[in-house]
C-alpha cells in the first residue's frame, strides 16, 4: 500500500522543489533590478528562517536572539567591505572618533576569507558556549527563550557602546567593492542574487537532509519527551547544542548574504525586535515543515515591505494582528493548510472505517477501554 | 524450589547490587537503607505496600534519583549512581514508567528505530543509513509486540495498550541486560495481562528484569522470587511461597489483607 501511494507523491514534491528552484533561479530574467534586490535580501531573511525551524520547529527549543547571530554575520562581512572601501586609510567613523590605529581585530577581516569564515563560525562558537552552558545544565524551555532575550541586550548594548570599534547606532556602511567587483553594478547584484538563492537552496537541502536523518528523529524525540529520550540513552544537551550551532550557523550565512544585498549593518537590525519578527515568520509560515519557514519567511517580508511603502505606521499594528489570528486559527501556519485536504480525507476515511482501531491483533488492542478499571478487574480465584 | 535463605546469606555478586540506599525527599527518607541484589538472568518482583519506597527504588538504580548514601553496583563494578541517565541506559538498563511515554509525533516504527541499540552519538545518527538487517529486526519487533499494522501510525494516535506494548517493544530494540519495570500490566485487561506476563518469562529468559507489582495473583502466576518492601526498607526475599509465610509479611502487607478478605489478593 505504501509504495503505490508514497510514489506520486514523492514526485509531486520533486516537481514541487523543481518549480520553486527555477523560478527562484530565473528570477532575474522577469523581476527588475529593485524588486530583484529585494528579492535578495528576503532570500538570505529566509536562510534564518531554515535555521530557527530547525531549532523550533524540530527540537522544541526557542530562541529570541537570532537577531545576535544574523548580526555577528552581518558584521563580519561590513568589517571586511569597510575595510575594503577605506583602501588601506582608517575606516571613516574611527577616525570620528578619535582613533589613530586600526584596532588589532579589526586587522585579520582586511582577508575576505577569513571575513567570511569568521561570519559563519562567530555565530556558531556563540551558540556553542551559550548553549553548552545552559543545555548541560538543563536550563531549558521559557527559560532559554529569556536567556536568548538577554544576549541580545548586552550584544546590542555593546555594539552601540563601542562606537569607535562597531559603528555604534548608525553601524557600518558606505561599502565599495567585493573581490574587485563593485557592489552598485546591475550585473554584479544579478550575481549576488543568484549566489543567495544557491545558498538558501543549500541551505534548505541540508535542512531537509537533517530533519529526514536518524538525527533528526531524535531531534523529534527530544521535543516530545526529553527524558524519554534520555533514558532510552541519547543526551539531549548534545543534540540541542548542535541543533543550536547549526541554527546560529545559517543566521550568520544569511547575514553575511543581507549585508551585500542592504549595504548597511547597525545594531537596530540585530536587536529585540528583528529577533522576534524572524520566530514570527517561522510561526505563520508553519513550524517543523522547512517550506513553511521559507514562505513565511518571503511573504511576511515581502508584505512588510510593500506596506510600509504606503502605510509605514500600519505595519507593526497588522503584524501583531496577523500573529494572534496564527496562533488561534492556523496553529501549524500556512503550511498547515496545503495538509488541510488530506487531513479531511484521513477523518472521513476513519469514520468511515468504523473506529477503525479492530482487528489488529497481538497484545495492545482495547486496552485503553479497560484503562482505570484495574483495579476491579482482576480478583484472585481463590 | 529454593531453600528458604535470609537475604544475607545469599551469594553477594549478582548483575545489579544495591548497598545501603538512602534517599531523602526533603526530609521524607523514601528509602532507609535499602539492599538489594539482581541476579543474572532473573525475574525478580517488586511488591510491598503503598510508599514502600519500590518506584523509588527503580528511580535510584536508573539514574533519576540521585541517593543521599549508597552505592548500585552494576556487573559488579560499576557505580551507577555516579552515572547520568543517559550513560546508565547506554550500558545497558532499559526503564519503563508506570504511565506510557511514548513520543506522540514519532511513527510506531520510528520510535523502534530510534531505540535500536546503536551509538547514540550526534555524528553517528548523523549518518546513520537502515540496514536490510535494521529493517528486518524492527519487522519482527512490530510482529512480536502486534504493532505490524500500524507501523506508520503517529503513536499518538495509539490506544493505552499498544502505547504500553511500544514502549515493552522499545525496551527490546535497546537490548538491554537489565530491565525495570513498573507495573506493565496496570489498566490491561485479563487476557492482556496474561500475555504481559508470558511475554515478561520469554524476556526474562534472556535479560534480568525487575518488575514492580501490586497485583498479587499476576505475581503469584509469574514469579520466580519476589522481594517484599516496607517503609524503604528491604523486609523479606524468596520465592512466591516463601515470602507469604513469612510473618513479618503477613503482618505488615499480606496477613492484614488475608485477614480482612480471605483469598481476595489485589494488592
Amino acid at each position: 500500500m505504501s509504495v503505490f501511494s508514497l510514489a506520486p507523491r514523492r514526485v509531486w514534491l520533486l516537481a514541487g522543489y523543481a518549480a520553486a528552484a527555477s523560478a527562484l533561479l530565473g528570477a532575474p530574467l522577469y523581476l527588475n533590478d529593485f524588486r530583484l534586490n529585494l528579492l535578495a535580501k528576503f532570500l538570505a531573511l529566509a536562510i534564518v528562517a531554515l535555521g530557527l525551524d530547525l531549532l523550533w520547529g524540530y527540537t522544541g527549543v526557542l530562541s529570541l536572539g537570532h537577531g545576535v547571530f544574523f548580526g555577528l554575520g552581518a558584521y563580519a562581512m561590513a568589517m571586511h567591505l569597510k575595510l575594503v572601501a577605506s583602501g588601506g586609510k582608517l575606516p571613516d567613523f574611527m577616525s570620528w572618533s578619535g582613533l589613530t590605529k586600526l584596532p588589532w581585530f579589526w586587522k585579520p577581516f582586511g582577508s575576505p576569507a577569513f571575513a567570511m569564515l569568521a561570519g559563519l563560525l562567530l555565530p556558531m562558537l556563540l551558540a556553542l558556549l551559550l548553549g553548552w552552558f545552559t543545555f548541560q545544565s538543563r536550563i531549558k524551555g521559557v527559560y532559554f527563550t529569556i536567556l536568548t532575550q538577554a544576549l541580545v541586550i548586552i550584544t546590542t548594548t555593546l555594539f552601540v557602546g563601542q562606537q569607535a570599534y562597531t559603528g555604534g547606532t548608525n553601524g557600518i556602511t558606505g561599502y565599495t567593492t567585493l573581490f574587485g567587483l563593485r557592489l552598485s553594478d546591475p550585473r554584479v547584484k544579478v550575481w549576488l542574487y543568484l549566489v543567495t538563492a544557491v545558498a538558501l537552496l543549500a541551505a534548505f537541502a541540508l535542512c531537509r537532509y537533517l530533519a529526514g536523518s536518524r538525527f533528526g528523529r531524535v531531534l523529534r524525540a527530544i521535543r516530545d519527551g526529553e527524558n524519554r529520550a534520555r533514558f532510552i540513552g541519547y543526551d539531549p544537551s548534545r543534540y540541542q547544542v548542535t541543533a543550536f550551532c547549526i541554527s546560529a550557523g545559517l543566521a550568520g550565512l544569511a547575514g553575511m548574504l543581507f549585508v551585500l544585498h542592504v549595504g548597511i549593518i547597525s545594531p537596530s537590525m540585530m536587536g529585540i525586535v528583528p529577533s522576534i519578527e524572524m520566530v514570527l515568520w517561522v510561526a505563520i509560515g508553519g513550524r517543523g515543515t522547512l517550506v513553511g519557514a521559507v514562505l513565511g519567511a518571503i511573504l511576511m517580508n515581502g508584505a512588510k515591505s510593500l506596506l510600509s511603502e504606503s502605510y509605514p505606521e500600519l505595519w507593526t499594528l497588522l503584524i501583531g494582528l496577523l500573529f494572534v489570528a496564527v496562533v488561534i486559527f492556523m496553529p501549524r501556519g500556512l503550511a498547515g493548510l496545503v495538509d488541510l485536504p488530506a487531513a479531511l480525507r484521513r477523518r472521513r476515511e476513519r469514520t468511515d472505517a468504523g473506529g477503525g482501531s479492530g482487528g489488529v491483533g497481538g497484545f495492545g488492542n482495547a486496552a485503553g477501554a479497560e484503562a482505570g478499571g484495574a483495579e476491579g478487574v482482576r480478583h484472585s480465584p481463590v | 524450589m529454593r531453600p528458604a535463605q535470609k537475604p544475607e546469606a545469599r551469594k553477594a555478586s549478582g548483575i545489579l547490587r544495591c548497598e545501603e540506599i538512602v534517599v531523602d525527599f526533603d526530609g521524607f527518607k523514601a528509602l532507609q537503607g535499602m539492599n538489594f541484589t539482581l541476579r543474572q538472568g532473573e525475574l525478580r518482583f517488586l511488591i510491598g505496600p503503598n510508599g514502600a519506597g519500590k518506584t523509588t527504588l527503580l528511580d535510584v538504580i536508573c539514574g533519576k534519583v540521585k541517593p543521599a548514601s549508597g552505592r548500585v553496583l552494576f556487573r559488579g563494578e560499576i557505580d551507577l549512581t555516579k552515572r547520568r541517565e543517559h550513560q546508565i541506559a547506554r550500558l545497558g538498563i532499559g526503564r519503563k514508567f508506570q504511565a506510557p511515554s511514548i513520543f506522540p509525533s514519532l511513527t510506531v516504527r520510528e520510535h523502534l528505530e530510534i531505540a535500536m541499540r546503536q551509538d547514540r552519538g550526534v555524528f553517528a545518527t548523523l549518518r546513520a543509513k537502515m540496514t536490510p538487517a535494521d529493517e528486518e529486526r524492527i519487522a519482527e519487533q512490530l510482529r512480536m509486540i502486534g504493532l505490524e499494522a500500524k507501523a506508520g501510525r503517529k503513536a499518538g494516535s495509539l490506544s493505552h495498550g499498544e502505547k504500553q506494548w511500544l514502549e515493552i517493544g522499545m525496551m527490546l530494540m535497546q537490548e538491554p541486560e537489565v530491565l525495570l519495570l513498573d507495573e506493565p500490566a496496570a489498566g490491561m485487561t485479563d487476557r492482556e495481562t496474561e500475555k504481559t506476563g508470558l511475554l515478561l518469562r520469554e524476556i526474562a529468559r534472556r535479560r534480568s528484569v525487575v518488575v514492580v507489582e501490586h497485583d498479587m495473583e499476576f505475581v503469584r502466576n509469574f514469579a520466580s522470587s519476589v522481594t517484599v518492601m516496607h517503609e524503604g526498607r528491604l523486609l523479606a526475599e524468596g520465592s512466591v511461597d516463601e515470602v507469604q509465610r513469612d510473618e513479618r509479611v503477613m503482618e505488615v502487607y499480606l496477613g492484614r489483607r488475608r485477614d480482612a478478605d480471605a483469598g481476595r489478593s489485589t494488592a
